[in-house]
């Protein structure tokens, strides 16, 4: 049963990821892609999660945490790039 | 703002018990930071590792100890912290609270952007904040970003400018009280 | 009881997961940025919260990992979405026609961009107006 919410979980998300992507080629100002790729990067936290959950592999999650980490940093350099404050 | 005072009472011949008494509380000060920030990197690489054997304890409080040395003026969760039991229980609450409103935020959005005609009337006003704590108003920033059609520009001083999906009023303590006001009143008991 | 928390853990990967998708529908179909920010913000970090609790159902095992990922995403999310906000109104990202009144602009007129003087001065007509 739980393979099956499992996978349905994982469309619906690809979904989700689909349409950030759509935003993400879209544009139209840079922060409108940054912004994007901010979503873009947590739907991907959240598929890390369902690949770990779907290999049954807890070893997955510490890949999650350091994405999540990574990317906040990320996002936040390019805000301060942005603002032209470095 | 420590030269300042210092020259002040260096003319009233006052300074050097003053200054003794500045240094003893900012050691204090920085003291209590960094046995927090000690603790509160203790705690992440614990939960980390999901263990409590030995040799982990022993390189995470090594580690720990290192970049409490290096980095001391690291911003905790717990920094200005009131360690009370009201401000435990107002923790609690200020939990449960800001759940239900994340939960009902998202309820909201979804409506909105599922209808059809995108009833949005979007504009930035701005509130007023009485916490006075950078980890209050931190965390303050946070809880407004993540409530019902919110979302917190900038903050200046004890002024915090607030960009709504639906602007409900552009008067200042009318959005105070409708946007501010909840979540205020545990987190002054928290950090104040 | 395993059964009910299979089916616990199943029911919040659906609502995270739905949640998402509200997300990201936000992100395409809202006017303008700072909205688009709004929507992109708040359903996922709520969206990922609940899809890391149903994994917890599912393997309670790994809780306190899920634990972690939770309330780092939880102080994250919002705080790089406030920066990116910022940024933008900084650079005097346009705002949609509909916004009714810009206290920031009014009160930091000198922070933005140049070239966004005509953009600024035209929402504040809209919000004497209103």
């Amino acid at each position: 049963m739980a393979e099956t919410f499992i996978t349905f979980a994982t469309i619906l998300s690809g979904i989700a990821f689909l349409l950030a992507l759509g935003r993400f080629l879209k544009g139209p100002s840079t922060v409108d892609r940054v912004i994007a790729f901010d979503v873009l990067t947590v739907i991907s936290i959240t598929f890390i999660v369902l690949s770990a959950l779907i290999e049954e592999r807890g070893i997955y999650l510490d890949v999650a945490l350091v994405y999540a980490l990574l990317s906040f940093l990320g996002v936040i350099a390019i805000a301060r790039y942005l603002e032209g404050r470095f | 703002m420590y030269d300042y005072d210092t020259t002040n009472k260096q003319a009233s011949g006052e300074w050097l018990l003053d200054s003794n008494l500045h240094a003893e509380k900012k050691l204090k000060h920085s003291m209590r930071d960094r046995v927090v920030l000690f603790a509160t990197l203790l705690l992440f690489w614990l939960m980390l590792n999901g263990t409590l054997a030995l040799d982990s304890l022993i390189i995470g409080a090594l580690v720990s100890f290192s970049i409490t040395l290096l980095f001391c003026s690291g911003l905790s969760f717990f920094t200005e912290f009131r360690a009370t039991p009201q401000a435990f229980a107002a923790g609690i609450f200020y939990y449960i609270y800001f759940f239900k409103e994340l939960i009902k935020s998202n309820f909201k959005l979804a409506a909105i952007v599922l209808n059809p005609s995108l009833p949005i009337k979007p504009g930035i006003v701005k509130v007023r904040t009485k916490l006075k704590s950078k980890m209050g108003r931190l965390m303050l920033a946070n809880s407004i970003t993540l409530t019902p059609g919110t979302l917190t520009m900038e903050i200046d001083g004890e002024w915090i400018y607030v960009h709504c999906v639906t602007v409900e009023s552009t008067d200042i303590d009318e959005a105070t009280a409708k946007i501010v006001a909840g979540f205020e009143s545990y987190l002054e008991v928290m950090y104040g | 009881m395993e059964s009910a928390m299979d089916f616990m853990g199943g029911f919040l990967l659906l609502a995270g997961a739905s949640f998402l998708l509200f997300g990201g529908l936000g992100l395409l179909r809202m006017p303008d940025l700072y909205n688009r920010i709004q929507a992109g913000t708040k359903t996922t970090t709520l969206g990922t919260i609940l899809v890391l609790a149903g994994a917890a159902f599912l393997h309670p095992e790994w809780g306190l990992k899920l634990l972690l990922i939770g309330l780092f995403l939880l102080f994250t999310n919002p705080l790089s979405s406030q920066v990116l906000a910022r940024a933008a109104h900084r650079g005097g990202i346009e705002k949609t026609p509909e916004t009714m009144v810009d206290k920031l602009a009014e009160d930091f007129p000198e922070s933005i961009a140049k070239s966004t003087t005509s953009i600024s001065s035209s929402s504040n007509k809209i919000g004497d107006k209103s």
